[in-house]
């Protein structure tokens, strides 16, 4: 546990074997997972992969069906919501329609008995810190979605909490503000060096934000790790192509060396590192700016037809048949569009081509 | 860390104050601060348990101690929270147990049950009904073996609402379910030589409860048929009058809201006779319509108020204030966005109205015909007054008492097939409705007017609606017209003469004297029904709160017994309490606390579904919010929940104080000399002629009501949520400079 300006404690969150379970429904498989503090991850899934149960549980919203819970160190599987040292920001906001906004922000700390006064006072200062100084008599319902969001994160961070917890905050905002309300989000957890668990459903919200992302899948974690290793090195297809764009083809591995692998595409060969997949037929995971078009007499080249061809200004992008299936391809040089119908060769980079488990 | 004081030490010593020192059972003086310790008393009958048990061999009362012992650890600060929650548990419910085993088996006469004197023997000793002593060692015994649930996991760990929900089942098994029972049994009580399926069958299967004479003949159908026509067709015309009303006050920039508002509360705060009596001025055999269509054309109307048009009619004015009510929640709970998002979407007005305002009032609107149909079911006044040779459920059940024969298996019987009733009715709604909720009042505040209505709907409504409401003027001038003139349709000569016998005051020597008649029962009336009205708003709100936000074992059981009380009728419950509670352990008859108690289990159901309508419109992540801020469920619920759910309190307080005032049904079973009620007084002078007195009284009854729903209505206020008002049509004002402003 460290220190920090606003006097918050971050502390690191351990689930051990953590599951929950409704009737004959598992809405959470049994999983580990450690945040270590001071960082923000991410709980990253489609819509019903257990990723909110999960954030409720750590708050303690839900309880646990197994498993334990520890925050800092600290067992607070048993322990109601009001008795963990957590704080959550909700998807709706839920602010207090009937209080104003540093009633809003002040309301926890008078709940946990520290005088109004000091309360208004405190909340005043946390109003500042995300830029609302002033707006404390206006009611949630006068005010815009993104400044509803801030005091909502206000009320949150008042509390000092050990762990922040945002339920897809930024899905009631439009696109320019959710970038923007992000960057906040991440510049805020950053310099006061806060652990926030942050559950959403839109991977570049993930990407953008989070030191670490935790991956979900129908109640199971599908891979953990920073964002650089989610979309480079991706542990199966459900990740790839949850996590950006990416072509799923398959193809042949023969095994050349202990660290490395030969695949064959057709007629294209390609070197890998090794991930320890057994020889044979794999499946072939390629981000769409890994494919490089050559003409189509290129030596090794695998060889396609341009089905669709489309200017984007500063790249072009191309759908093509090839024998291994369609490939969707980002092309860096715009200047010269293939038509289509056109016949082309195709050259994969090592670093978008990933084998991997189904 | 710091170990803070255990609460649950508080209910340990209540417990242990109430078992050695309070005196356990009823005092035929009254408890007070002469008796209060009873620790030594000179008698058994004033001593407590613990002095009852050392010094006059009432061993029954040795586990009654031993609970409280069990239980005694709690005291301990250092205890871990496991070993707390068992020993609780298990004191807490030896304690329970212990109580209601000895009232229930030890009676006046020793054992209260054969079987008992056969095993063990006469018992020669007595007891009376349950006292002070008894009775908070009951309720802390409940609370601390609840706490012990709650530790050991129970109810998600929370101790309040643990004992809320042991609060709630213990009431209502106590003064609804008990009662009925009591009720029913008589159903199946068999004379010699029958059995008891035999018995009930042969009360069943009657043509005076199943009969279909009326769809060949002249004659009266079943009471059964006569009851559900009767329902159905109120609670149609109910619903819909209701729904006018709520669609003009809250939907249109109508002029004269506040006098329509007034106008639809205007039946509710009349006690059931006086809508029957007006009706009978203006339509009756010597009426006005009839003496006036008499005299111009010479046709005699005849006596066609008596009957299913009549009741119907006096129900309409009596239960569509009910649907009103319900409505105006629904109506304003619509979030003005959905309808703004239908109009978007190119749907006119009209259809925005038929496929969002409509779709989304469904539930509402299920619920309001439901609550006019189960108290047209159980409503005794009008049938009562105004039925003639139809009979319905609840007048039959009156008749099967009071009559010459008092046949309780009969009333039973009857009491049986309208629970049936109001039970189909109850899980036909849940079907229709189905767990469906439309959350409109979310976290995130939304703005927004409410769409007006569209032209043909708001002509319809008020088409609907004005007539009704003049009509509803004319009724209540006449009807409280009578109280100012010598004798209706005979002597018009205009006199306060009624209110002076009702209400004289003179002034003596000795000060202020109350010499009016009508003084008595008016004080009682008003004492205990603001001692119940809070209660039952309370009680009410708490059961909607728990079954709305959390989840338990037994939640439904809870639910449905609560639905219960929503379904029996006043006469079986004042029936059914005589039975339950003239004997030990409860021995309240002809006091005010049965009287009170009544009014709270009656009026109990209305306070739970305000409460459940406004908690379904109600976010749940504002509750959980509120606990994740630190707060606790209590704090939750008077800070957030409570102040979001306001007009649901004030509804749930005046209905039941207004019910209270105005209530007969169950009340004519309950009253005695000391202790006699507005309307009882007032039914006993109509029914000798009196009409006079007893609609003085009546005029004075609805002034004291409209001030005192002014009253509540002041004292809790309104939500203040940032909506702008409907009709309201200026531009939004800046933010900044509307602040201050409500809706």
């Amino acid at each position: 546990m460290t220190a920090l300006t606003n006097g918050s404690r971050a502390a690191e969150v351990q689930l051990r074997n953590v599951s929950k379970r409704y009737g004959p429904v598992m809405a959470v498989k049994p999983l580990d997972l450690t945040i270590p503090a001071g960082s923000l991850v991410t709980l990253l899934g489609p819509s019903g992969c257990g990723k909110t149960t999960l954030l409720r549980m750590i708050a303690g919203l839900e309880r646990v069906s197994e498993g334990q819970i520890l925050i800092g160190g600290r067992d607070v599987t048993q322990l109601s919501a009001g008795e963990r040292n957590v704080s959550m920001v909700f998807q709706s906001y839920a602010l207090f329609p009937h209080m104003n906004v540093q009633e809003n922000v002040a309301y926890g700390l008078i709940s946990g008995g520290i005088s109004k006064k000091k309360a208004h006072i405190r909340a005043d200062e946390i109003l500042g810190l995300v830029g609302l100084a002033g707006f404390g008599p206006r009611l949630p319902s006068e005010m815009s979605g993104g400044q509803q969001q801030r005091v909502a994160v206000a009320r949150a961070l008042v509390l000092k909490p050990d762990v922040l917890l945002f339920d897809e905050p930024l899905s009631n905002l439009d696109a320019r503000l959710r970038r923007s309300m992000r960057e906040e989000i991440r510049a805020l957890q950053q310099s006061l060096g806060l652990t926030v668990v942050y559950v959403t459903h839109d991977q570049s919200e993930a990407l953008a934000v989070s030191d670490m992302i935790v991956v979900m899948r129908s109640a199971e974690i599908a891979q953990i790790g920073t964002p650089q290793q989610l979309y480079g090195a991706p542990d199966n297809v459900f990740v790839a192509t949850f996590m950006g764009e990416a072509n799923h083809v398959r193809g042949i591995l023969a095994a050349s060396s202990a660290s490395t692998g030969i695949v064959s595409l057709d007629t294209l060969k390609i070197e890998l590192p090794h991930r320890n997949l057994p020889n044979g037929e794999v499946d072939i995971v390629i981000r769409p700016e890994a494919i490089r078009l050559v003409s189509a007499d290129h030596a090794g080249c695998l060889r396609a037809t341009v089905r669709t061809s489309t200017y984007m200004g500063a790249h072009a992008e191309y759908n093509l048949d090839t024998p291994v299936g369609p490939l969707f391809c980002i092309a860096p040089e715009a200047a010269n569009l293939r038509k289509v119908g056109e016949a082309a060769g195709v050259m994969l980079d090592a670093g978008g081509v990933f084998a991997v488990r189904a | 860390m710091l170990r803070r004081i255990d609460p649950s030490i508080w209910w340990w010593g209540t417990a242990a104050v109430a078992v050695c020192l309070m005196p356990w059972n009823m005092l035929q003086d009254g408890f007070g601060a002469a008796n209060a310790f009873a620790l030594f008393a000179p008698d058994a009958e004033m001593a407590s348990a613990l002095g009852q048990a050392l010094f006059f061999q009432h061993w029954w009362f040795w586990p009654v101690v031993a609970a409280l012992l069990i239980s005694a650890p709690t005291v301990l600060p250092s205890l871990d929270e496991r070993t707390r929650g068992r020993i609780l548990l298990a004191g807490g419910a030896l304690g329970i147990v212990a109580i209601a085993v000895q009232g229930w088996f030890i009676g006046i006469q020793g054992w209260s049950y054969d079987v008992l004197t056969r095993a063990f023997g006469e018992l020669n000793d007595r007891q009376f009904g349950i006292g002070w002593g008894g009775c908070v060692a009951f309720v802390s015994f409940g609370v601390l073996a609840t706490t012990g649930l709650a530790l050991r996991g129970w109810f998600g760990g929370d101790r309040f609402v643990a004992g809320t929900v042991g609060l709630l089942a213990a009431s209502i098994l106590l003064f609804t379910v008990w009662p009925v029972l009591m009720i029913l049994g008589q159903a199946l009580n068999a004379s010699d030589g029958q059995s008891a399926v035999g018995a009930l069958l042969g009360r069943f299967l009657q043509p005076k409860i199943w009969g279909l004479a009326c769809l060949t003949s002249k004659a009266s159908c079943g009471a059964a048929w006569n009851t559900l026509m009767l329902a159905v067709a109120t609670a149609s015309t109910c619903m819909l009058l209701g729904l006018a009303f709520a669609l003009i006050v809250t939907r249109t920039g109508f002029r004269f809201k506040q006098m329509l508002r007034l106008l639809t509360v205007l039946p509710i705060i009349t006690p059931p006779f006086v809508i029957g009596l007006g009706l009978i001025l203006i339509f009756g055999r010597s009426g006005l319509i009839n003496q006036w269509v008499a005299g111009l054309f010479g046709v005699e109307l005849g006596r066609w108020i008596y009957g299913f048009n009549g009741v119907w009619l006096a129900q309409a004015f009596s239960f569509t204030p009910t649907a009103f009510l319900v409505l105006i929640g629904v109506v304003q709970g619509i979030s003005p966005t959905m309808e703004e998002a239908s109009q978007t979407l190119h749907a006119s007005p009209g259809r925005t109205f038929a496929t969002i305002t409509l779709s989304l009032m469904l539930p509402g609107l299920a619920n309001a015909w439901l609550v006019v149909f189960i108290e047209s079911l159980a409503d005794f006044g009008n049938p009562i007054l105004l039925g003639g040779s139809m009979g319905v459920l609840s007048t039959e059940i009156f008749f099967a008492v009071v009559g010459a024969q008092a046949d309780f298996g009969r009333a039973g019987t009857l009491a049986l097939v309208l629970l049936v009733f109001a039970l189909a009715a109850f899980f036909a709604q849940r079907r229709v409705v189905g767990r469906r909720s439309y959350v409109s009042m979310t976290g995130k505040g939304d703005g927004g007017l409410p769409t007006p209505l569209p032209v043909r709907v708001k002509v319809t409504a008020f088409a609907v609606a004005m007539p009704w409401a003049v009509l509803t003027v004319f009724v209540y001038l006449l009807a409280l017209s009578g109280g100012f003139v010598k004798v209706w349709g005979r002597d018009w000569t205009p006199t306060l003469s009624h209110f002076g016998r009702a209400f004289s005051v003179e002034w003596t020597p000795q000060g202020l004297l109350w010499t009016g008649g009508a003084w008595g029962s008016l004080f009682t009336t008003l004492t205990l029904s603001t001692v119940a009205a809070p209660v039952t708003a309370l009680l009410g709100l708490l059961a909607a709160w728990v079954l709305s936000r959390q989840r338990f074992l037994g939640r439904p059981l809870l639910e449905f017994a609560l639905m219960l009380t929503f379904c029996v009728p006043g006469t079986v419950i004042g029936v059914g309490y005589i039975l339950a509670f003239n004997v030990p352990p409860i021995e309240i008859t002809g006091t005010a606390i049965i009287l009170v108690l009544c009014f709270v289990f009656r009026n109990l159901p209305v306070g739970v579904r305000s409460g459940l309508a406004a908690m379904s419109q109600l976010d749940r992540s504002l509750d959980e919010a509120s606990v994740t801020l630190r707060a606790s469920t209590f704090r939750t619920l008077t800070r957030v929940v409570l102040p979001l759910i306001k007009p649901a309190i004030v509804t749930a307080l005046v209905y039941s104080f207004v019910r209270a005032m105005t209530t007969v049904s169950a009340v004519i079973f309950l009253t005695s000399a000391q202790h006699e009620m507005a309307t009882v007084f007032i039914i006993n002078r109509a029914i000798n002629g009196d009409y006079g007195i007893a609609i003085a009284y009546s005029t004075a009854l609805i002034a004291m009501m409209m001030i005192a729903i002014a009253l509540i209505q002041l004292a809790v206020g309104e939500r203040k949520l940032g909506r702008r008002a409907a009709g309201d049509n200026r531009p939004a004002l800046p933010a900044a400079q509307a602040t201050g402003a409500t809706a």
